[in-house]
């Protein structure tokens, strides 16, 4: 935080009366390690800083990303640089009509510093608990910082050290099972248990493979395939632009034209999340009520949407995306899942969706890892891989049965440029009837 | 340009190691991103990124650190934490890599018209700008956007047998999409964003045709608005190159991608249906399909000389006449599994280690014009500009839609449905290759968004196709 802090400092003294900035801080020291066959494919350490620096100046303004080298001196040239960049660049541009500042001095510092898995220890782990397995999957781990500052005062500063082992375990058939372990300690015994838990659900995947017809199923969406649906509805779903410019797929639902059950209530929820509670332009993220009783509630607003379409930013993200999603639970009991499916299919996972029709919220996708059919509430056979295309005012609306009453925290295990904070609480979810196409 | 080789050979030459091999790769991009939506300036985004992955072997264990500190001291403590990771990992290596052959070549590369000048900031948003103000007046029209993305790339490959690789690219990424919207549907038209990248300088934004096209495709989205949905039902399907890129892609690239049919990637990206035995054997298309990695298409988004293990790039024929031949692997690949590749191991950036990845991957030309492919098909269907991609793990099982479908009848193109989607499955879908367009319908193109490996990377591949038809394929249209 200090060298964040040395830079705002430089920063504050170097723009001129007429400027105004904001400076936003990622950094992370990880170190990942591949494994394939339960063996490490490959290994390494990354640590990466950057800063994104953005200059104001009579209504214009640009951003400039900046990766850091790590030592004070270089740090603060290539800030002046970066700053004398953006001056030269601000002249070229026309005045921005939906430039929103935000000029409260506002304050806010959350830091977990607990120890970091030794790396050892984790290896000898996997390896004593994978014997006789085939493992493959990635080990992540390490300090996370974000930081924002502006010449208004504002100060934020987030900070977590955390892993996260994003794994699957193999059948000789091709069939496997997915899981993870994940959170800011390692824990040798609980990790050893959830192995032997996905060691289990293998077992089942080795019985002789069920084939099915495309048609129509009840289905039993497990926490992890629902995320995969929600994920869906994230791009832009809930973002004030995507709604005003009909890019949203929940438009309909914004528009009072469909409704989802009344069942289906989601939030935002940053307070308490692993998510830094300020963006990047500024402002400190609201939790927002984002879907209840099936009903659209609030949407994401930045501060660009909020001047754009007059309405109140709650401090979203640059894509309107929410980053802490939160899904109400329902009454259906862990116990009475298979009972209550009866005979149909239960979805640990989903992958690869993307939309058959948009606007109409229709997507299409396959099943993926540890996928079963049931017949009357026992689990019978592993089921072929298979896709779905149907829409989710059906899964999440007319054929919704029930919710679990259990949730299911979801780290995101995305390593995208940097390891994402993102994270989301889901119920499993049980449906009369899902479409299964090829 | 390269300036700071001499600064970084001479790093490297004072690092001090006990590995018996180890590299420096060098990258530095700087990118500037406008757009101008519904006439309105967005502000620019500009970056710039340095930094550099040190990579050890030692006893035969592989190792990475990657460091934005390119100091000597910087890149001396990256190294030595890279030896101490492959001490750690040693007892549980899945690779032996003591006899696996390392690159000593010495070369350059360049994007073509490098050294040519790209528009000033101000004369891009003016460009931008103008083809805003292009699009029509039409209240149905609710949103549109302008965009051109450029980013210059350097890299600089040492390695302690030598090498010395550089190579200095620039891409050029403009793109076009306006939505219109009747009160309940609403659909978009694009050119460009994500399914056209080249390198060079303005001269790409000509080829593209950026000027004037707004009202084009503004027009197109009105009348996809009006189109009754693609009727249900098997028909002949002729794919344009912009969606054969994504059909490409999805079904021949990543399935050929030597580290999937390895298993590397079983927990993320995926697994293969073509297995290491069916190399030499497996007829995979009709024999009008010839698929080949081509890194020699100047313009094309992934042309180089050397990856970024440093192995020398050459076209190659993957595919010839429907018969599989050779998997998308690097030196690594090629090594562990015994089977021939290509040049393709690469990294998204300095903080992310080289896998195989796709890079040109194109299907040749064939010998009939675009007039000919629609006067052969009775009863089809052409569908141009991907929209939706979803495809299984072992990449067999799919389903593609696009923005844009006309339907043909007797050899004729006739009206304009909305919503086209197709599904089959891609070990029966390139045998029904039935006809290739010729060099007239063949186009360059590009995507800067292939998503793989863990940690995740996303990178810039080149994909070029002429139009092609497949006969009998399962075609659907949306709810709306």
């Amino acid at each position: 935080m200090n060298a964040f802090k040395e830079l705002v400092e430089w920063l504050k003294q170097a723009i001129t009366a007429e400027e105004q900035f904001h400076l936003g801080y990622a950094a992370e020291s990880s170190e990942f390690v591949r494994f394939n066959h339960a063996k490490v494919r490959q290994a390494g350490q990354v640590q990466q800083a950057s800063l994104n620096l953005k200059l104001i100046n009579d209504g214009r303004h640009a951003d400039l990303g900046i990766t850091l080298a790590g030592s004070p001196e270089v740090d603060r040239q290539r800030l002046a640089e970066g700053l004398q960049q953006l001056r030269e660049t601000l002249p070229l541009l026309p005045k921005d009509p939906y430039l929103l500042l935000n000029h409260t001095a506002w304050q806010n510092r959350s830091e977990q510093a607990q120890a970091l898995p030794d790396l050892d220890q984790v290896l000898a782990d996997i390896s004593h608990g994978a014997q006789g397995l085939d493992l493959v999957g990635i080990y992540a781990a390490g300090p996370i910082s974000h930081g924002f500052a502006s010449s208004s005062g504002a100060f934020g500063w987030h900070q977590a050290n955390s892993f996260n082992f994003d794994f699957s375990l193999f059948h000789a058939n091709g069939e496997a099972v997915k899981a993870s372990y994940a959170g800011d300690a390692w824990d040798s015994a609980a990790f050893a248990q959830r192995l032997q838990h996905a060691r289990e659900q293998l077992e089942f995947l080795g019985r002789p493979l069920h084939a099915l017809a495309p048609g129509q199923y009840r289905a039993y969406l497990a926490p992890a395939a629902l995320e995969e649906i929600v994920d869906m509805l994230t791009w832009g779903g809930f973002s004030a632009q995507a709604i005003a410019s009909k890019g949203s797929p929940l438009q309909r639902l914004y528009a009072g034209d469909q409704a989802l059950s009344p069942l289906v209530a989601m939030s935002e929820q940053i307070t308490a999340s692993l998510s830094p509670a300020f963006s990047r332009d500024g402002y400190p993220r609201s939790d927002v009520t984002l879907i209840a009783d099936g009903r659209a509630q609030g949407r994401l607003v930045n501060s660009r949407s909020a001047a754009e379409y007059g309405l109140s930013t709650n401090g979203a993200s640059g894509d309107e995306s929410p980053s802490a999603l939160q899904m109400t639970a329902g009454n259906l009991a862990q116990a009475d899942i298979l009972k209550q499916l009866g005979t149909g299919l239960y979805i640990s996972n989903l992958w690869y969706l993307n939309y058959s029709d948009q606007p109409a919220a229709r997507l299409t996708g396959m099943t993926r890892f540890a996928t079963f059919w049931v017949e009357n509430g026992e689990i019978k056979a592993p089921v072929s891989t298979m896709r779905f295309d149907d829409s989710v005012y059906h899964l999440l609306g007319s054929q919704l049965e029930a919710l679990t009453a259990e949730r299911e925290l979801r780290l995101s295990a995305s390593t995208y440029g940097a390891r994402n904070t993102s994270s989301s609480l889901l119920p499993g979810a049980l449906v009369k009837r899902l479409t299964l196409t090829l | 340009m390269f300036d700071k080789h001499p600064q970084l050979k001479q790093h490297f030459a004072a690092l001090r190691t006990r590995a018996e091999f180890f590299s420096l790769r060098y990258v530095r991009e700087s990118g500037q991103y406008l757009s101008v939506r519904k006439n309105v300036a967005e502000p620019p985004h500009l970056s710039r990124d340095e930094g550099a992955m040190l990579t050890v072997r030692l006893n035969g264990v592989e190792a990475y650190a990657a460091t934005h500190d390119i100091s000597l001291a910087g890149l001396q403590a990256a190294l030595e934490r890279a030896e101490q990771q492959a001490r750690r990992i040693r007892p549980h290596a899945l690779l032996d890599l003591r006899d696996q052959p390392v690159s000593s070549d010495i070369a350059d590369y360049l994007s073509p018209e490098l050294d040519q000048p790209f528009p000033s900031l101000s004369d891009c948003y003016q460009l931008l700008g103008a083809e805003s103000a292009a699009v029509p007046k039409d209240e149905r029209l609710v949103n549109w956007e302008v965009s051109l993305g450029t980013t210059h790339v350097e890299q600089i490959y040492l390695n302690s047998a030598g090498a010395e690789l550089r190579q200095a690219q620039r891409f050029v990424f403009p793109g076009v999409d306006v939505t219109a919207y009747d009160g309940n549907d609403s659909q978009t038209r694009t050119l460009g964003g994500s399914n056209f990248g080249q390198q060079g300088g303005f001269e790409v934004i000509s080829r593209f045709g950026l000027v004037g096209a707004a009202p084009r495709i503004a027009d197109e989205a009105l009348q996809l608005l009006l189109a009754p949905n693609t009727p249900q039902g098997p028909r002949d399907l002729l794919l344009m190159p912009d969606q054969m890129i994504l059909q490409i892609h999805e079904s021949i690239g990543h399935p050929l991608e030597l580290d999937r049919i390895l298993g590397d990637e079983r927990n993320y990206a995926g697994t293969s249906f073509v297995k290491a035995s069916d190399f030499g054997h497996l007829q995979y298309g009709s024999n009008l399909l010839n698929v080949t990695f081509d890194p020699n298409i100047p313009e094309q988004l992934a042309s180089y000389a050397h990856d970024d293990d440093g192995t020398p790039a050459n076209k190659q024929f993957l595919i010839r006449n429907g018969l599989l031949l050779k998997p998308l692997g690097g030196a690594l690949s090629q090594y562990r599994s015994g089977l021939g590749g290509v040049a393709n191991s690469r990294a998204s950036s300095w903080n992310r280690a080289p896998i195989d990845r796709m890079a040109n991957l194109n299907i040749e030309a064939g010998d009939q014009s675009l007039a000919q492919l629609i006067g052969g098909i009775e009863h089809g269907i052409l569908m141009s500009t991907n929209r939706s991609w979803s495809i299984d793990d072992a990449r067999n099982k799919f389903q593609f839609g696009c923005e844009w479908g006309q339907l043909i009848e007797n050899g004729e193109l006739k009206g304009v449905v909305k919503n086209p989607n197709y599904r089959a499955i891609s070990a029966q879908f390139w045998r029904k290759l039935s006809a290739v367009g010729d060099a007239s319908t063949f186009k360059v193109l590009g995507t800067p968004n292939c998503g793989k490996g863990e940690p995740n990377q996303v990178i810039r591949v080149g994909h070029a196709s002429p139009a092609c038809v497949f006969s009998d394929v399962d075609v659907f249209g949306g709810d709306a």
